[in-house]
């Protein structure tokens, strides 16, 4: 487009001092030379138009502060992404459209006012909420840097689900590291473990936390900076395949077990039938569970150490041992294991017949490949059952504002840019109560959560946008539409002389402006969005319309 | 990502940024028909997957929903109005659904004109609108704030009913102050959150009704020996005592204090 002619429009605009063009704004001399404006011009707003403010706006808004002026006086025009890019064939209609974006954002720059970001202070210590794997590694990692951790923990033991697991599939110990890891926490001194614990009430926000929690040692009250939720999941309890009804059948978490300890039905078994899936991947629970396709391969290659004449079926949906695990699924097909694939509408079906005085389960299943029925007359079947959430965590999310996923999972702010963050400040994630992964994942995870706490806890105060929602009070009729649509809790409605009116807790707003939307009297209104500077964009989106004028009203 | 991608779409679109759907109120969208523009496109995160926790493009929805059933009943076309869900990878998407839409307002017209409505009857219906929007937002306020069912679109449409509308503009309270029962106690003044009532001391106090936003404060605090508020509907506002006779008498204001 023909970007002088829009610097020279830019010109004759109302209010507007000086207008240049720049190759790259952003470069350190462009900025340098926005700087050395603000100075000379004595200007008061300052707009960039060029590119997306999602990128650069941090960038322009650091150019103001040293240049003397309040940060909030920048405005965005987006003419690249908006404009140039998407319409790089019809120069003149993007030149026009140019001026045009040009003119909305002087508007909204004019009602543009100074806002202050306010500096919260940080308390040091940390909440861990769960002591699995995860939990537990995730609070050793901020301790060994220096910081307070309260490690709670529901169970009279630490641990979680890794104490039902005895070995990886790759052939650890789990238990052996288990054991290290529990001693680790409890000779650490700065991590204070609360065992058999209920959180009573949880307040506060990012840096200023404060649980209540009832434990083995009575109730206490906890501050904290940060929050972190590693509560983990649990093994479905299925009410198919004669589970619960003959203890032939396990899950796979309970064959498991047997396989460590020997277990004489185990060593003894001469047929051994998984079946994969249950309760995953149905209507109900519309995900992949993610472990348990490993954990049977893990099953069978062990039992295939302790008796290599066991006949092994595994019937699956699809074969998902992830990763590096692939390996172990080849090494068991090898090693004599029989995969066996079910349709979702041809589920395997058992039933329990006695075959020669002797106790068996008959599993039968139609095979699309052979398209045949199969019969198979198993001494024990193992149901590799979906791991799903624990009950208790609509309750978390409620307490601390932690979203949760369609299934009841922990959900990050973004899977990729803020993978251990909620989108609640101060308020991180790790482990499987995220989704179901390995221990290694976990632990990865745990790691990557006490690095994003101990950045948040290594400074003495946080930032807060100044684009938040602030209450007239005279405005307000204390109608409540605001308070009971803001999930932050940001606002309350407190009893004034003058009746009920709205009142904000600007630390708690994240600035969506849903609230500004739904007043009836505008008197709460998302700063740097407010009513006015939006109209007034929105006129001067109108070529007929002089902004000035327009602005000037609106304003008054 | 359109624009990343450098997709290419129709440049008639104006792009105002707000940081959730949510923030698009009722007043902006007819703010925007007052100044002409064709149509107004809202673009939010796809359900269940908003940014913040508030689910802001649930309301957004059902605040296009209302506003396309309002643009009905004042004679513009609803399809002016467009909503859409995407996420940043959408880039595609949201040039398809631009270009569409474009192509579908170049068809009816420009505003007002393609209705056959001529321009200051546009103008008076749409300000009548914006005057209303308080009045809206509170009387639909538990509507609006349902989370409607994402996975049925084809039912969104009779979520509100032209009948209802019609039964909304039917309804439209007035408020006034009777001014024989009036001891301009001032306490409904002080509370009326726009100042729409004029005030002076020991003079009947007046209701401006162009600046009230019929939200019944002042009936409600009206101090229940003088009950000098009335809620009047569909009937008209009878017009306000002279100044020179706002006055209240002596004996009267003796009785108050
Ligand atoms: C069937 C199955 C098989 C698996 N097999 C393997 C495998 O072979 N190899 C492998 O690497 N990984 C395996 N895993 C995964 C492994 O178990 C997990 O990755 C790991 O144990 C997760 O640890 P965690 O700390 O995140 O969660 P958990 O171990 O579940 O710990 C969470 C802890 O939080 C506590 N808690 C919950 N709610 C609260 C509350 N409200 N307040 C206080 N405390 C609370 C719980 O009591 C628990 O102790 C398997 C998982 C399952 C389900
Ligand atoms: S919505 Fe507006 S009027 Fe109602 S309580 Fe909130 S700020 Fe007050
Ligand atoms: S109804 Fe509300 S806006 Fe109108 S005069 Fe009474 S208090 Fe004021």
């Amino acid at each position: 487009m023909d970007v002088p002619s829009v610097i020279e429009y830019a010109w004759r605009l109302p209010n507007v001092v000086h207008a240049q063009g720049q190759l790259f704004s952003c470069s350190t001399e462009s900025t340098k030379q926005i700087m050395e404006a603000i100075k000379e011009h004595g200007l008061n707003r300052v707009i960039v138009a060029a590119c997306t403010p999602r990128t650069h706006e941090p960038t322009f808004r650091d150019s103001l502060k040293e240049g003397g002026l309040n940060q909030y006086f920048f405005e965005f025009a987006n003419i690249r992404e908006h404009c140039s890019w998407v319409h790089s064939k019809e120069k003149e209609e993007a030149t026009d459209k140019s001026k045009e974006l040009l003119r909305m954002s002087l508007a909204r720059a004019l009602l543009l006012e100074p806002l202050q970001e306010f500096e919260l202070p940080v308390d040091k210590r940390v909440l861990v909420i769960g002591g699995g794997i995860s939990g537990m590694t995730c609070a050793l990692s901020i301790a060994s840097q220096g910081f307070d951790v309260y490690l709670i923990e529901k169970e009279r033991e630490l641990g979680g689900l890794a104490r039902r697991i005895y070995y990886t599939i790759e052939g650890k110990d789990v238990q052996s590291y288990l054991r290290d890891l529990v001693k680790r926490v409890y000779s650490e001194p700065r991590i204070h473990v609360f065992l058999g614990a209920k959180i009573l009430s949880a307040t506060g926000y990012v840096g200023n936390f404060l649980t209540k929690i009832e434990s083995e040692r009575g109730v206490f009250e906890i501050r904290h900076g940060a929050t972190v939720i590693a509560t983990g999941a649990q093994e479905f309890k299925p009410n198919e395949y004669l589970y619960g009804q003959s203890d032939k059948v396990l899950t796979g978490l309970e064959l498991e077990e047997l396989i460590a300890k020997r277990d004489e039905r185990v060593i003894s078994a001469g047929a051994v039938v998984m079946i994969q899936c249950v309760g995953s991947r149905t209507e109900e629970r519309n995900y992949c569970s993610r472990v348990c396709c490993s954990e049977s391969v893990k099953n069978a290659l062990k039992l295939k150490e302790i008796n290599p004449n066991v006949d092994i079926y595994i019937l699956f949906r699809d074969m998902r041992t992830y990763g590096f695990k692939e390996d172990y699924y080849r090494e068991a097909s090898k090693k004599g294991v029989r995969f066996i694939r079910y349709e979702p509408q041809k589920k395997p079906s058992v039933k329990l017949v006695k075959e020669s005085g002797k106790e068996l389960i008959r599993v039968t299943v139609f095979d699309p490949i052979l398209e045949k029925t199969l019969e198979i007359d198993a001494d024990l079947v193992s149901l590799a059952v979906a791991v799903i959430a624990p009950e208790s965590n609509k309750e978390i999310s409620l307490l601390y504002n932690a979203q949760l996923g369609p299934d009841d999972f922990f959900k990050e702010a973004h899977v990729k840019l803020r993978p251990v963050d909620f989108s609640t400040d101060g308020v991180y994630l790790c482990g499987i109560a995220h989704y179901p992964k390995h221990i290694d994942e976990a632990i990865s995870q745990a790691l990557g959560a006490a690095g994003r706490v101990i950045t948040l806890i290594s400074h003495d105060t946080v930032i807060a946008s100044g684009s938040v929602c602030i209450v007239d009070e005279k405005r307000c009729m204390g109608c409540g539409a605001c308070s009971e649509i803001c999930t932050y809790g940001a606002i309350e409605i407190y009893e004034t002389k003058q009746g009920k009116k709205a009142r904000m807790n600007p630390v708690l707003c994240k600035g969506c402006g849903l609230c500004n939307s739904k007043c009836p009297t505008g008197a709460i209104q998302l700063q740097h969005y407010r009513d006015e500077q939006l109209f007034a964009q929105i006129d001067a989106a109108n070529p007929e319309k002089e902004i000035l004028e327009e602005v000037k009203k609106v304003a008054s | 990502m359109a624009g990343v991608s450098r997709l290419q779409y129709t440049p008639e679109i104006r792009i105002i940024r707000v940081m959730c759907s949510g923030r698009v109120d009722l007043a902006f969208v007819f703010r925007a028909f007052l100044n002409k523009m064709d149509g107004v496109y809202i673009g939010g995160c796809r359900l269940d997957e908003c940014n913040y926790t508030t689910h802001g493009n649930y309301h957004a929805l059902t605040m296009t929903l209302l506003a396309k059933r309002i643009m009905e009943h004042i004679g513009l076309y609803p399809e002016r109005l467009r909503i859409e869900f995407m996420n940043a990878s959408m880039g595609q998407y949201f040039a398809e659904t631009v270009n569409e839409m474009v192509k579908k307002i170049k068809e009816l017209g420009p505003v007002g004109v393609g209705e056959g409505m001529s321009e200051e009857e546009l103008v008076r219906r749409i300000k009548e609108i914006l005057r209303l929007v308080p009045y809206i937002k509170i009387v639909k306020r538990e509507k609006l704030k349902t989370k409607l069912d994402k996975n049925s679109p084809e039912s969104w449409n009779e979520f509100f009913t032209a009948e209802e509308i019609e039964n909304l503009f039917k309804e439209i309270p007035s408020y006034y102050i009777e001014p024989e029962k009036c001891q301009a106690c001032m306490t409904c003044a002080r509370r009326c959150p726009v100042d729409a009532i004029d005030s002076k001391r020991g003079m009947v106090h007046v209701i401006d009704q162009d600046k009230c936003i019929k939200c019944g404060t002042c009936l409600d605090v009206c101090p229940p020996k003088f009950r000098a508020v009335t809620k009047l509907i569909g009937v008209n506002v009878p017009p306000p005592p002279p100044e020179e006779k706002r006055l209240i008498k002596r004996e009267k204001e003796k009785e108050v204090a």
